[in-house]
């Protein structure tokens, strides 16, 4: 009982510690200083949470069809003429709550753009580690490849890639797996902007003593690779991550809002765009609008944290 | 300077040669082609034949090669969806974006340029902060989502201007349609090029900002200060010109990124585009139209990426200076 209570304590004290020690950084003391990064911040961690807990912000659970009226379709939002407050941002075609969808919506958004920014970071951070470290033939191969890939827009890399894997699964097959497909089509059209940077701090690292101790140790070149340069060339990583998570965030709604993307049985914020932009001429705005203004805030919301970052860690980057 | 740009044209080379490796292997395994031409109710019989005369049967070397010597003269075969020849399918689409990706480029020019010109000029101004809002607002906005609100705002709710479609267009010799001689064309031009140039703006702006504010620190600007020149020619004749090398770059690199973005834009506005076509072909899993396409792609890249490498020449002489002198 009582080493339950002092080991309690202690991960309290360490929890408390580590706060302490972010609250005296010197980017929480940027943060301060900056009203529009701490704003950024609010909204983006706002998103975050209903995101993540759709079903406790949602007023509606709208995958439940049962809860579903179609008398309640296309009604406007509340302010409007025949507006509800059941319905604050009006409902959709079949009667679904617009609020509680952008919410469910934002939830695939969000676990989509967040997943391939991971995916694409552990690609171009290997690549780029392996091709800084070992050099030669193996070098000029991935950056090669960085070149060819960079002559393309991160658009069409993916909505080609979206393509390929489409036609390599089957139809069927793509359904099932639609959301890794997009994930992996998204985290391929952005590795190389981590691999360029790591394979440039990677050369200069990797020179280092400590890298060369570490090698005449004759320690594992994985664990080099990981543990000794990693953690020297991740700052810049951190940031073009937060950059590249906006770009995600909206590639993810494009490839969505063409059909490519995510299925209807799991709306995201860009298919609920996509099925919004048909009733658009019809006059029903509400069903498009809204999501899409959701989509634009977060976006924003990520840029601005992403230029933050990029000024307090990274001025080189600017 | 020979030797630079042989290097550079043999890089083009390799790429599109690799670029056509995969469009070769796109075409060859993604789907069976035969399967696809016949129907899948063919007898294992016709399938046999069919392969053999196209070819499909040789080792794969040999397919690869038969595969560029067609592709160099125009014949990237049949459109599974059109069943027309893909290289007439994407010639009719390519006035259509050409045009939507030069207005829109013109226009993120014009205003672009100008807006980073005057935040850099004036950075504490009301007038500039306001412009570095709306900058970040327009990198932000995805660019259907921009569509739609114009959409929203011009066509439903003023009635102004169509939502769809290119107009009236003209014919200009065999192969090229204009919609830029019709009022009704002109009209319609009007808001998909607003909405692929709104990135661009954004962009450009930024981009002449930053490299005017670092031009503007200078010795040699100061010095014409100095000498008395009167501000405006200080500013534009030797501060803007030294930012055009990098702006030049970013206009030809974006200039790809808008045929990308014209994806987007062409199916929100019913554009009929390559843009178009291509989102279509990868619906239907049209691989002949989707290789050839990133053959196109690839092309028009490496060709942007060429020129503008001999512009950077044109405009700053100290690259050709350092490159003939290999000072650098």
């Amino acid at each position: 009982m009582s080493a339950l209570s002092t080991s309690a304590r202690s991960r309290w004290g360490r929890l408390s510690d580590a706060a302490r020690r972010w609250i005296d950084s010197d980017l929480a003391r940027d943060f301060r200083s900056s009203p529009v990064a701490l704003f950024a911040l609010v909204v983006v961690s706002l998103y975050v949470l209903a995101a993540s807990f759709p079903s406790l912000v949602a007023p509606h659970p709208v995958f439940d069809l049962s809860t579903l009226d179609f008398a309640d379709a296309f009604r406007p939002p509340a302010w409007l003429e025949g507006g509800s407050w059941r319905f604050v941002l009006g409902a959709d075609d079949q009667g679904r709550d617009v609020l509680s969808a952008i919410i469910y919506g934002l939830r695939v958004s969000l676990f989509v753009s967040v997943a391939a920014v991971a995916l694409s970071v552990a690609i171009g951070v290997s690549l780029g580690l392996i091709a800084g470290f070992y050099g030669g033939w193996i070098d000029s191969l991935i950056m090669r490849v960085a070149d060819v890939q960079l002559t393309f827009p991160a658009m069409l890399v993916a909505v080609l890639f979206d393509g390929l894997l489409r036609s390599a699964f089957g139809e069927q097959a793509h359904q099932r797996h639609a959301i890794s497909i997009i994930i992996v089509a998204i985290a391929l059209s952005g590795w190389v902007q981590y691999a360029r940077t790591v394979r440039g701090s990677t050369l200069v690292v990797s020179r280092h003593n400590y890298v060369l101790a570490a090698r005449m140790m004759g320690q594992p070149t994985g664990f080099i690779l990981f543990r000794h340069i990693l953690p020297n060339v991740a700052t810049p990583v951190f940031v073009i991550a937060t950059i590249q998570l906006a770009v995600a965030i909206i590639l993810e709604a494009t490839l969505s809002f063409v059909g490519l993307g995510v299925p209807p049985t799991q709306p995201s914020l860009g298919t609920l765009i996509r099925v919004g932009n048909g009733y658009l001429l019809s006059g029903e705005w509400w069903l498009a609008m809204f999501p899409g203004f959701a989509l634009l805030f977060l976006v924003l919301a990520v840029n601005l944290l992403g230029d933050f970052l990029r000024d307090a860690l990274n001025p080189s980057l600017k | 300077m020979i030797v630079y740009l042989s290097q550079r044209l043999g890089q083009t080379v390799l790429v599109l040669a690799a670029v056509s490796l995969l469009a070769f292997l796109m075409f060859r395994f993604l789907g069976d082609p035969v399967v696809a031409i016949l129907g899948a109710n063919s007898t294992g019989l016709q399938r046999d034949e069919l392969r053999r005369q196209m070819g499909l049967d040789g080792p794969l070397p040999l397919q690869f090669i038969d595969y560029v010597v067609s592709m160099l003269r125009g014949d990237f075969g049949l459109s599974y969806r059109l069943g027309q020849p893909v290289l007439r399918v994407l010639a009719e689409r390519v006035p259509a974006t050409m045009e939507l990706a030069l207005v829109g480029m013109a226009i993120a020019l014009c205003i672009g340029i100008p807006a980073g010109v005057y935040t850099a000029l004036r950075p504490d101004g009301l007038l500039s902060r306001l412009t570095m809002a709306a900058s970040l607002v327009g990198i932000s906005m995805p660019s259907f989502f921009m569509g739609m609100l114009l959409i929203f705002i011009f066509s439903v709710t003023l009635g102004w201007l169509p939502s769809f479609g290119r107009g009236e267009t003209v014919r200009l010799g065999s192969l090229w349609t204009t919609g830029l001689l019709t009022i009704s064309g002109l009209k319609a031009i009007l808001m998909p090029a607003i909405t692929i140039s709104v990135f661009q703006i954004a962009m450009i702006m930024r981009l002449v900002r930053a490299q005017m504010i670092e031009a503007l620190r200078t010795d040699f600007v100061r010095f014409a200060r100095a000498r008395g020149l009167p501000g405006r020619a200080v500013n534009l004749r030797h501060a803007l010109a030294n930012t055009l090398v990098p702006v030049v770059t970013v206009v030809g690199l974006q200039l790809g990124s808008i045929i990308g973005f014209a994806v987007v834009t062409e199916t929100v506005f019913q554009w009929p585009g390559l843009g178009l076509l291509f989102l279509q072909s990868v619906a239907a899993a049209d691989i002949p139209v989707l290789s050839a396409f990133l053959v196109f792609i690839a092309l028009v890249f490496v060709t942007i990426n060429f020129l503008t490498d001999l512009l950077y020449v044109a405009i700053d002489p100290r690259i050709r200076l350092s490159d003939k002198g290999g000072i650098a």
